[in-house]
């Protein structure tokens, strides 16, 4: 959080049917829907985030991820990260308060990955959904499917990776957590933290840019993410792998897609680190474990289903 | 599976399922074991299903435009998860030309 920039805020996804999609991360996923706009765009948000909404869902012709926004500090840092991205060299695209109901002026631009990111500096706070603000019960009871705890995080394929991290490292105040090396040296996924997660966002080469992997939420424990895959299996859901442990990060997790292929994620756990951590290197030859630690093989669909 | 529904041939394997009615192309290829197209999303996203209809009639559910522009629509270009067949049909894998997926390895499993 050197630069101010201080967590992962929302991420707006396209659907094709947005009746089925809502059905999928409101009933199954258990979030909360919010609000909808005149866009016909639907908001939601996980029980335990204290701002209005973490997930817009928009009906497109075709699926994928319009853009992922991070929330800074304060306005001053906002205008401040603005000046930055655009000495950078970055095209900045200011959008409105109020363009997304109940947020703050957004600031865009494109990372060399192709992918739009956005910083905001206000939302409304609506605190956490379902428990008193004075004396909180443990969670609310009237929760729906798995239950999810929060928007945690996204992967992101694209090309330029080293452009991505010097961007988000040297403007957006990142470090890397954990990354992939070939043979070379060449890093060919990065896992980029502002805390002492094990990842905010992450990107892993691909040669087309702008392409979306998946959305992350986080469950408490490896109890809820088997009963995450109970509740896939009964809602005849698309499973893409797991429930199984990550190499890269030791997350244990479980890959599932919405009705319109977006692939999802759930999971639990995984390391922390601290400003003395170095980054945790894993081998491009030993992908197989990284990505899945108890197969150490890959799921070749895992790594070209795109949207 | 018994003999109700339509069946399906896919031409470059030869290989051929029966599908039930409002069942989709790809959900009765898995059911029967079959792997003539490669299985993504399931979802009418991700584009690895993509296949010609050379024959038959069939419902379109809702596609990516990113893989299937509407224009190619017309010329049988769909995603087997998307394709509800009503008759007998004939469709062709096109997973070996497809685009944005060069890196994709289960094209072995298309024979050419």
């Amino acid at each position: 959080m050197k630069k101010g920039v201080m967590r992962p805020g929302h991420i707006q996804l396209r659907v094709l049917n947005l009746e089925s999609a809502l059905a999928h991360y409101r009933d199954l996923l258990g979030l909360i829907e919010v609000d909808r706009d005149d866009f016909g765009r639907v908001y939601l948000k996980a029980w335990t985030e204290v701002d209005k909404f973490s997930l817009v869902l928009r009906e497109a012709d075709e699926p994928g991820m319009d853009f992922m926004g991070f929330k800074v500090i304060d306005d001053e840092c906002l205008v401040r990260l603005t000046q930055d991205l655009i000495d950078y060299g970055c095209l900045i695209e200011t959008i409105p308060a109020g363009e997304l109901r109940g947020c703050g002026r957004r600031v865009r631009f494109q990372a060399p990955s192709g992918h739009f990111f956005e910083l905001y500096a206000d939302k409304q706070y609506t605190g956490k959904w379902g428990v008193e603000e004075i004396n909180p019960e443990a969670w609310p009871r009237n929760l729906q499917g798995m239950r999810a705890v929060r928007f945690d995080h996204a992967l992101m394929y694209g090309d330029e990776l080293p452009a991505t991290h010097d961007l988000f490292t040297k403007v957006l105040g990142f470090y890397l957590a954990e990354q992939v090396l070939d043979e070379d040296g060449t890093r060919v996924a990065q896992f980029l933290s502002l805390s002492t997660k094990a990842h905010d966002v992450a990107f892993i080469h691909h040669p087309e840019k702008g392409r979306f992997h998946h959305v992350s939420f986080y469950l408490e424990t490896w109890e809820d993410v088997l009963r995450a895959a109970d509740l896939i299996s009964m809602t005849d859901t698309s499973i893409d792998i797991g429930p199984t442990r990550h190499g890269l990060t030791h997350g244990k997790t479980i890959y599932f897609f919405d009705p319109s292929g977006n692939r999802n994620e759930v999971f639990c756990g995984g390391d922390y680190n601290y400003q003395d951590h170095k980054p945790v290197t894993w081998m491009a030859k030993d992908l197989g474990k990284a990505i899945f630690y108890h197969d150490r093989v890959l799921n070749e669909r895992f790594l070209t289903v795109l949207t | 599976m018994n003999s109700a529904g339509y069946e399906v041939c896919e031409v470059l394997s030869g290989q051929s399922f029966r599908c039930a009615e409002g069942q989709s192309v790809l959900q009765a290829m898995e059911a029967q074991g079959k792997r003539c197209v490669p299985v993504g999303c399931r979802g009418g996203g991700c584009g690895l299903c993509k296949v010609r209809v050379l024959g038959g009639d069939y419902r379109r559910g809702r596609m990516s435009c990113h893989h299937v522009p509407p224009e190619l629509a017309s010329q049988g270009l769909a995603l087997a998860c998307q394709v509800f067949p009503q008759s007998d049909l004939s469709i062709e894998c096109l997973r070996r030309n497809g685009e944005g997926d060069k890196n994709n390895k289960m094209k072995q499993e298309v024979p050419s």
